[in-house]
């Protein structure tokens, strides 16, 4: 078990510190740029030189980087251009907006795909399994941006049932919670469709399996094949999937956010990204990276519990 | 030769049909035949018409748009709707719909089949070396596609695109990196699966090269989950296509993006839905037509 | 034909047809089947791969899938009509009144329950047992079939347990509510034959002591000898030949029973005594039968229009009532006798050119770990393994799995590489030579033949570049040559050319192995080492295969190293024979000196344990305890001491035997001196762990 973690945290650190030396490499790449993307786009070359010499940017990469590491470790993860504010305030604003957003959506997201992908496999071939099939396909098949369109086009264009952007303010007349529905329903309508086909492929592997004969052959009904037998040995391999879906609501999110204007964690990297806002850059790469790997780990642990012959 | 020589010339093949019966009755769980009505399912046609239905257009598209893409239109901005002139309407700009629909899909289908190629090839190289030689190559290979993917491809993408600029090649090069890792880990799968088989033990035998083995050996045996994963993998590029495009970094203006026609008019939406929810419609068919056509083919391939 | 309702007839079929809707129409898979099985019999339904049987026993459950229906007739279970149960009666019936034993017990278990709860589920579903009464009856069960620790056994996993034992807890499972009929289809296929001795046992004892009617489905005639008192033959979908055991093996009058007799080897007899005759042609098409007898076009009798115009009806064999056989010609034919010899291979003495040579061989690994990277013990697959194959002759060697044949035999072709010892073939030293280091003419002169027809050629190649590929690598020819040899090839294994452009996936098991010694015979090798080569194909088929390689053998003077489980096989083919337990040499020795007394103790065993079509072998079964112990401790002395029935004390455990030498080469590695072995051996088996010939009365 030890063994286990300690090879896990070992490559967690080990992917914060490349992932973070990439991107900083990345972004600060020439120190001419840097103090440019500080200063402007109209900025004179004699003043991005002086800048460069301020900041003391003329400096080897690596050395930079350490001093960076150093300063982040205590804290200090410097400030936002772009929104003019310590990069650590932001940031956890951001991400716990982007919080509240997942962890609704996930509370739908996981009866409902468990739900769908089980009924669907459980009956390989029936009507109800390929009206799952197709809707799942379809659902996944529009990019969240076209699905925001077009529940925007009904609810709010046209029915006017909720409000068209979500930014978190109780003015406007619209409350919180109707301001969340329509990104909230985005979200869940996507990723289900998705994590729904993978549900299913689970489960119709496992009713293939020859022990699912042993239990229909013992006499047992359907339903206790189904929930006795066949449910845990189906979910081994999507509560993975399950799981990493935490990492796509936390960090991938961006395109809803965008389309509803929520003051979330990846638009504001979209918008640091399009400002060269470095610091925030920098910093928000790492929490993202921090957060897909400790969601691989939590998978994998899960995956552990599920199956024995992995424990024993 | 003895007299029983030949008592087995007479040997024919059974039709394959029948090998998956015998196979079934011969002990093999009884509910695994099914056999399909047609040669394909109705999913497979109806996606593969879907893109095919694409591509012509995107092929065509110089010939059948009624308008040049870019061409604005004074008289059709303050009635966008659409008309007789514009079958589809115009845009905030007075640009025919329509025609940026059909150009788009060119787009669309020259930079998403060259990202989806450069990510196979390149993840199926380094999924096969990983899965053959195993070892130190495998272990190297499969940490750094455990970094890679442990990044989420949005904000690589937008850290990379909005630092390095967005061209086609640079979005074709990002896209095929973050997904190069995935193919190589399917093919990797089935490599490591496929070279216990004994006719890769025979070929050994006889003394074929390990680049041999790989590519002729255990490759086209990979062909099956592979195909099916590349369909997938184009569906999920044209989302992502659509994305950059949407999220303002994606293909430079002012030639006809998908996403990037959406991200010029959603915010008209309560005024004039179409010139968002036309390019939202046309990227949500093609993505569905090769979702279904990889449902279908793996299906249609499956056990 | 229907009788009386008798309350002792638990199974009856009255003219059952079963069909499959495949893509290419209706498959009458069985047609025309009657049948009866009474309380407390056993019935053996025998057939190979295609003829039906598994359907039928899926069928007596109304498990046939959606594609799969009762197309005519009825089965009655104790008087009721399956077909017309519901859904509600048919689950009553499941698990409580038919059980059923399936063949890969793994895969017939549940991977993540424990074997408990796996149990409890029939008596807690089927008779509302209380979940303490219902571990009550599970333990007891778990003792019935001879579990030391039932109480630890209920908390296990599947997949800690073995083979044998995974088997017997499915039968624990299908017994434990008492049923009427029990089908068993397969249920030893794929165990060791000791194993598979112990199984067999066990399941005779419980069906007579609950007076529990079975049903034993099997390709393997010998299995269903000692087993049954009645015996089924099923030919494409229908009973050839069936009856009272005793009588069908003294007097069968099915040509294809024929047949199937004479493909059996026998542990008396070998290749020089008496050959092995396989059944020429093809098993029949189940979309377009023949019309009249199904068996007709592979009948060496066979007779138009007799035998092909019409539907032939199953008749009395006269003077025996009970014995029924489906031929128009069977009074007609004479009685079958074991064939003699035709003096296919004569004994010329060989000069005694010794090809391949090895020498205190020995391999360990340490596998790799799971999840967690946790590596397991070494596991000491070989050790001190002395053995020699002369040039033109066969080596067999035989063991049970865990006993290092296969880790053997990749060591000298060179997928894997010693980690001690020598193999010499032919002046060369290759024991660390994995087959990437092997110099051309090397890998030229050692060629294997691998086991499972399904994996063994590449499906996306055409036979024709496969053969062509081996020969070019091999020899070197242009293209053009090699397609030539390919063709040469081809015929030396008895296929047309046509094959050439085919697919494995057009071909059948036995062409699929024909085409793989084709590729191993590509570059005119001096040894071919043969990894259980007939192991998964139907008996008829293998007779064909095995008379293939050893007429290839004698034409071509090559050694081959031919391993095997099967010892009847082995008795057949080989001049000399080792025999493995653990990674080590048992006893090595020609053939005839293996086969007569004094025998290693496990060769005695495994002897006793094999399955003889004869339901009147008197031989006594020795029956081992235990399990194999585990490979990554090498033993201080015997590796066969825990199990050995003939052990003499502390010295099997703790020194290792010395390898004592016979007349003719013949090595046993025993403490007990040979002269008392012998002694022991005459005077008859040890006590304790026999039991009688299975057959015989009640």
């Amino acid at each position: 078990m030890t063994r286990f973690f300690l090879k896990h945290l070992l490559f967690l650190g080990l992917t914060l510190v490349v992932v973070s030396f990439l991107v900083f490499v990345l972004t600060e790449l020439t120190p001419g740029d840097v103090a440019r993307k500080y200063l402007g786009a109209y900025a004179t070359q004699e003043q991005v030189d002086l800048l460069t010499r301020q900041m003391r940017l003329d400096r080897p990469v690596t050395v930079r980087y350490v001093e960076y590491v150093g300063k982040m470790l205590s804290g200090d993860l410097g400030d936002s251009t772009r929104f003019r504010v310590p990069v650590k305030d932001i940031i956890f604003d951001r991400l716990v907006n982007t919080a509240l957003l997942a962890f609704v959506s996930f509370l739908l997201i996981v009866p409902l795909s468990i739900a769908l992908g089980v009924a669907a496999g459980m009956r390989e071939g029936s009507m109800l399994d390929r009206g799952i099939v197709l809707g799942s396909a379809i659902l996944a098949s529009i990019p969240e941006f076209a699905l925001g369109v077009f529940l925007a086009t009904i609810f709010v264009v046209t029915l006017g049932w909720l409000p068209g952007t979500a930014m978190l303010q109780a003015g406007g007349g619209w409350s919180i919670a109707a301001q969340m529905v329509l990104p909230v329903a985005v979200i869940v309508l996507f990723d289900t469709g998705y994590v729904v086909s993978m549900v299913r492929a689970s489960m119709v592997e496992v009713m293939r399996r020859p022990y699912i004969r042993t239990a229909i052959l013992k006499g047992m009904s359907f339903r206790q094949v189904v929930v006795g037998h066949a449910l845990r040995n189906a979910m081994i391999n999507p509560v993975t999937v399950i799981l990493l879906q935490i990492n796509y609501l936390v960090t991938g999110v961006v395109v809803v956010e965008s389309v509803f204007a929520y003051p979330g964690f990846g638009r504001m990297m979209l918008e640091a990204s399009l400002y060269k806002d470095i610091a925030l850059i920098e910093a928000g790469a790492l929490v993202a990276v921090f957060i897909a790997v400790i969601t691989q780990i939590l998978g994998d642990v899960g995956y552990m519990l599920l199956d024995p012959r992995i424990r024993t | 030769m003895s007299k029983m020589a030949f008592d087995n010339m007479s040997e024919v093949a059974p039709p394959s049909g029948e090998q998956a019966l015998r196979a079934a009755i011969g002990g093999l769980d009884v509910r695994g035949i099914a056999p399909a009505r047609f040669g394909a399912s109705p999913m497979t046609l109806t996606g593969l018409g879907i893109v095919l239905f694409w591509i012509v257009v995107a092929l065509l598209a110089p010939l059948i748009a009624p308008y040049p893409p870019n061409a604005t239109d004074a008289l059709a901005v303050a009635h966008p709707t659409p008309s007789a002139a514009h079958w589809l309407g115009t845009d905030h700009l007075g640009r025919d719909i329509l025609s940026r629909v059909l150009w788009g899909a060119r787009r669309v289908l020259t930079v998403a089949p060259v990202a989806v190629l450069a990510a196979a090839i390149a993840g199926t190289l380094l999924g096969l070396c990983a899965g053959y030689y195993r070892g130190v190559i495998d272990f190297v290979v499969s940490r750094i596609a455990d970094i890679l993917l442990s990044f989420p491809v949005i904000i690589l993408y937008m850290i990379v695109l909005a630092m390095f600029g967005s061209s086609a090649l640079n979005i074709i090069l990002v896209i095929a990196v973050t997904k190069a890792p995935i193919i190589g880990r399917i093919v990797r799968g089935l490599t490591l699966e496929l070279r216990e088989r004994d006719y890769v033990a025979a070929a050994k035998m006889r003394g074929e090269t390990p680049l041999h083995i790989m590519l002729v050996e255990i490759l086209p045996n990979a062909r099956g989950p592979l195909i099916v994963d590349m369909c997938l993998r184009m569906g999920y590029t044209t989302i992502t296509i659509g994305v950059l495009g949407f999220l303002g970094i994606g293909l430079p203006p002012p030639d006809p993006d998908w996403g990037g026609m959406v991200k010029d008019t959603y915010g008209l939406m309560s005024v004039w839905p179409h010139m968002s929810v036309i390019p939202c419609a046309a990227i949500s068919s093609m993505v569905v037509g090769f979702n279904l056509l990889a449902i279908g083919l793996r299906e249609d391939t499956g056990p | 034909m229907s009788e009386a309702p008798n309350p002792d007839t638990v199974l009856q079929l009255d003219s059952v047809r079963l069909s499959y809707d495949l893509r290419a129409g209706e498959a009458n898979v069985v047609r025309g089947l009657d049948l009866t099985l009474r309380r407390g019999e056993a019935l053996g339904l025998v057939g190979e791969s295609g003829s039906g049987k598994s359907t039928i026993a899926y069928a007596l459950v109304r498990y046939l899938g959606p594609h799969g229906r009762i197309a005519g007739g009825r089965i009655l279970f104790e008087g009721r009509d399956i077909a017309a149960m519901s859904e509600a009666e048919l689950r009553q019936i499941r698990g409580r009144r038919i059980a059923m034993v399936y063949q890969e017990p793994i895969s017939s278990l549940n991977p993540v329950m424990t074997v408990g709860r796996q149990l409890t589920e029939v008596p807690r579903v089927h008779e509302a047992l209380s979940v303490a009464a219902a571990r009550g009856r599970a333990e007891a069960m778990l003792a019935d079939v001879n579990f030391a620790d039932p109480a630890a056994i209920m908390a296990r996993y599947p997949h800690q347990l073995s083979g044998g034992q995974q088997q017997r807890i499915v039968i624990a499972m299908a017994l434990i509510s008492k049923p009427a009929l029990l089908i068993m289809d397969e249920p030893t296929t794929g165990l060791d034959v000791t194993v598979e001795a112990a199984v067999l046992e066990l399941v005779r004892q419980l069906v007579r002591r609950h007076n529990t009617a079975l049903l034993f489905i099997s390709h393997n005639l010998a299995t269903v000898a000692g087993l049954c008192d009645r015996i089924a033959v099923l030919y494409g979908g229908e009973i050839v030949e069936e009856g009272p055991i005793r009588q069908v093996f003294a007097n069968p009058r099915h040509p294809y029973t024929h047949g199937l007799l004479d493909s059996l080897p026998r542990l008396a007899r070998n290749k020089h005594d008496m050959p092995l005759r396989s059944i020429e042609g093809h098993a029949p098409s189940l979309l377009a039968r023949p019309k009249g007898c199904g068996f007709a076009p592979r009948c060496r009798h066979a007779e138009t229009p007799r035998c092909t115009a019409a539907e032939v009806a199953s008749t009395a064999v006269p003077g025996e009532s009970e014995h029924r056989v489906r031929c128009v010609k069977a009074v007609e034919l004479a009685p079958w006798r074991p064939l003699a010899t035709a003096g296919a291979h004569d004994r010329a003495p060989h000069a005694r050119v010794t090809l391949l040579s090895t020498e205190a061989l020995a391999k360990q690994y340490v596998p790799a770990g799971g999840v967690f990277g946790r590596r397991g013990a070494t596991v000491h697959a070989l050790g001190g393994i002395d053995l020699v194959v002369n040039r033109g002759q066969t080596l067999a060697i035989v063991g049970e799995s865990g006993c290092g044949k296969s880790t053997f035999a990749r060591v000298v072709s060179g997928l894997d590489t010693a980690s001690a010892g020598r193999v010499m073939l032919d002046g060369d030293e290759i024991a660390m030579l994995p087959v990437e280091r092997r110099s051309a003419g090397i890998k030229r002169k050692l060629q294997m033949v691998f086991q499972n027809p399904e994996s063994t050629l590449n499906p996306s190649h055409t036979v024709g570049h496969t053969i062509a590929r081996a020969v070019r690598c091999l020899k070197g020819l242009s293209p053009r040559a090699a397609r030539r040899e390919a063709e040469r090839l081809l015929e030396m294994v008895q296929l047309l050319p046509e094959i050439l452009a085919r697919k494995p996936a057009q071909l059948s098991g036995g062409q699929k192995q024909r085409v793989a010694i084709a590729r191993a015979l590509a570059g005119d090798p001096d040894v071919v080492v043969a990894d259980e080569p007939v192991s998964s194909l139907d008996v008829s088929v293998q007779a064909a295969i095995i008379n293939l390689l050893s007429e290839l053998q004698a034409e071509r003077d090559e050694s081959l190293i031919f391993i095997s489980h099967d010892l009847a096989m082995v008795r057949y083919l080989a001049d000399h024979v080792a025999v493995m337990y653990l990674g080590r040499l048992a006893e090595f020795g020609p053939v005839d000196a293996l086969f007569t007394p004094p025998y290693h103790p496990y060769t005695e065993a495994l002897l006793s344990a094999v399955p003889q079509p004869d339901p009147d072998q008197r031989r006594a079964r020795i029956i081992l305890e235990g399990s194999l112990p585990s490979t990554s401790v090498t033993p201080k002395g015997c590796p066969f001491a825990s199990r050995c029935p003939r052990k003499v004390g502390a010295v099997c455990e703790e020194t290792p035997p010395p390898m004592q030498h016979g007349p003719g080469g013949h090595r046993i590695a025993c403490h007990i001196p040979l002269p008392d072995l012998l002694r022991l051996q005459a005077a008859g088996p040890p006590t304790g762990t026999v039991f009688p010939p299975l057959a015989g009365s009640a």
